[in-house]
């Protein structure tokens, strides 16, 4: 067990490669109930989650979710949330753990000064979170809910039950693999883990832990804050465009975003593979022809590939594929390349 | 589980001394810690070590940790088998996959390390 932002969780259970292989090739489990839980409400609950996050908000339909940034005015990110929008006075609010009293603070912030008439709860201690991934997730959730699990398309969720228990069933995942995310009460989060252990044994599941879902995140490419992602980088620089909606009109740092794209960012997300002995880790500087250019994000075996992956920012003319770097390992260069993302890609 | 005739360290090495010779390696509790691992860095034979200072490092799928000597002298052998092997520090930390050997330049350094029995109770395990 290792302090993760003040819980105790598990990084690995029967082994990180071992649990990495079983998501993708079967199905695994995570507690992931460290996850904090915002909830807006009020008439005007759309209007400002669509003034504190980069994603369009109002297009999202009931039943719907997105991933966002929410940021500071200056462009850099207070966090990477999932918006699910529950009625159309109602937005429930995945964010990170270490972030969820800081994006508090935030939303409350910008709801006081522009005197939206909505309220934001802070409701982490009332969601407890178990995420099933894997492809045979679906088939081992679904023994479990009369809500047929079919019907939920990619980012969309249902509010049903688990076993009897109230369940906000999310098809949504942080391992680039099919799967879900239940929230469920805490107080039967541990019946429920255990029920779910039951229901997927024919599938051979296994509990997996932090070290697992980094590797699988990372292997999709999908932002960890801290690493990727901080109040230091915008979303375009993290090759996150995609989250970012211009057009929806105001919203916190759009103005930042504006001139950044005008003017053209001048550092850039890339992907990486080393090419000899050694793995770039969070943090190492990179080299172009020897000078320093940027630093590892995130860095790791990628055990679906077989090769050392990772994440890094380089100066934006350089962050294309096909780039030939080095990593400083141990006062040591070696060398890498960057690649296309995501790393892997699962078959539709 | 861990040899009477080792004498173990805080950060989780152990060593072997018959006469002048110690052998190095990591105790099952470190690479139960660590994980998966996938690089071992080794010094150079000849090379010299001392006691409590880096001697290389071990690298799991998860983070990079340093091996610390458990004691002071010269590299007289490294385990040249981890190169190509290096899960075997996850299957037999304290036989195949010893990392180095050690001409002691003081035999009495090792009594400054822990027993077997203190070493458990100091990982927090029932005997």
């Amino acid at each position: 067990m290792v302090d993760f932002g003040g819980w105790d969780m598990p990084v690995q259970y029967s082994g990180v490669i071992d649990e990495h292989n079983t998501v993708r090739t079967a199905v695994g489990m995570f507690d992931v109930s460290h996850m904090g839980e915002l909830e807006i409400r009020g008439p005007e609950a759309a209007k400002l989650t669509d003034f504190v996050t980069t994603n369009a908000v109002h297009k999202l339909k009931i039943g719907q979710a997105h991933y966002a940034g929410l940021l500071y005015e200056h462009g850099g990110f207070v966090d990477d949330i999932l918006v699910h929008k529950v009625a159309g006075d109602h937005y429930f609010l995945c964010v990170n753990a270490s972030n969820q009293d800081k994006d508090f603070d935030h939303i409350v912030a910008q709801n006081e000064r522009n005197k939206f008439d909505a309220v934001v709860e802070n409701n982490g201690d009332r969601y407890a979170q178990i995420a099933i991934q894997g492809p045979k997730a679906m088939a081992t959730l679904q023994k479990l809910t009369p809500v047929d699990l079919s019907a939920i398309k990619y980012y969309w969720f249902a509010d049903g039950e688990v076993s009897g228990t109230p369940a906000r069933i999310a098809h949504t995942g942080y391992t680039g693999e099919d799967g879900f995310e239940i929230y469920v009460p805490p107080s039967e989060a541990a019946r429920l883990w255990q029920l779910v252990m039951d229901a997927g044994a024919e599938f051979g599941i296994k509990p997996c832990g932090l070290g697992a879902r980094n590797t699988l995140r990372l292997e999709a490419k999908m932002a960890l804050y801290g690493h990727e992602i901080d109040a230091s980088i915008s979303p375009l620089e993290a090759d996150l465009g995609w989250i970012v909606k211009l057009d929806k009109g105001e919203f916190v740092g759009r103005d930042f975003l504006v001139k950044q794209k005008e003017n053209g960012i001048t550092r850039k997300l890339i992907g990486f593979e080393m090419c000899a002995r050694g793995i770039g880790r969070d943090g190492y500087e990179v080299l172009l022809n020897g000078a320093a250019a940027g630093w590892v994000t995130s860095g790791s075996p990628s055990p679906t590939l077989g090769k050392n992956i990772g994440l890094c920012y380089l100066p934006t003319e350089h962050s294309v594929p096909g780039t030939k770097i080095q990593i400083m390992i141990r006062n040591q260069p070696v060398d890498a390349v960057t690649v296309e993302t995501p790393f892997y890609k699962r078959a539709k | 589980m861990y040899p009477e005739n080792f004498r173990y360290t805080k950060e989780h090495e152990w060593v072997l001394a018959e006469g002048d010779n110690g052998t190095v390696g990591i105790t099952d509790h470190a690479q139960q810690e660590l994980g998966d691992i996938v690089y071992v860095d080794l010094p150079k034979v000849g090379s010299r070590v001392d006691a409590g200072k880096s001697l290389g490092s071990v690298e799991s799928v998860k983070a990079v940790s340093d091996i610390y000597s458990p004691v002071s002298g010269e590299i007289v052998a490294i385990n040249q088998t981890l190169a190509d092997a290096p899960e075997t520090l996850n299957t037999d930390p304290h036989g195949a996959a010893w990392l180095v050997k050690i001409k002691l330049s003081s035999v009495e350094e090792i009594q400054n390390l822990m027993s077997a029995a203190d070493y458990l109770s100091y990982i927090g395990v029932e005997k």
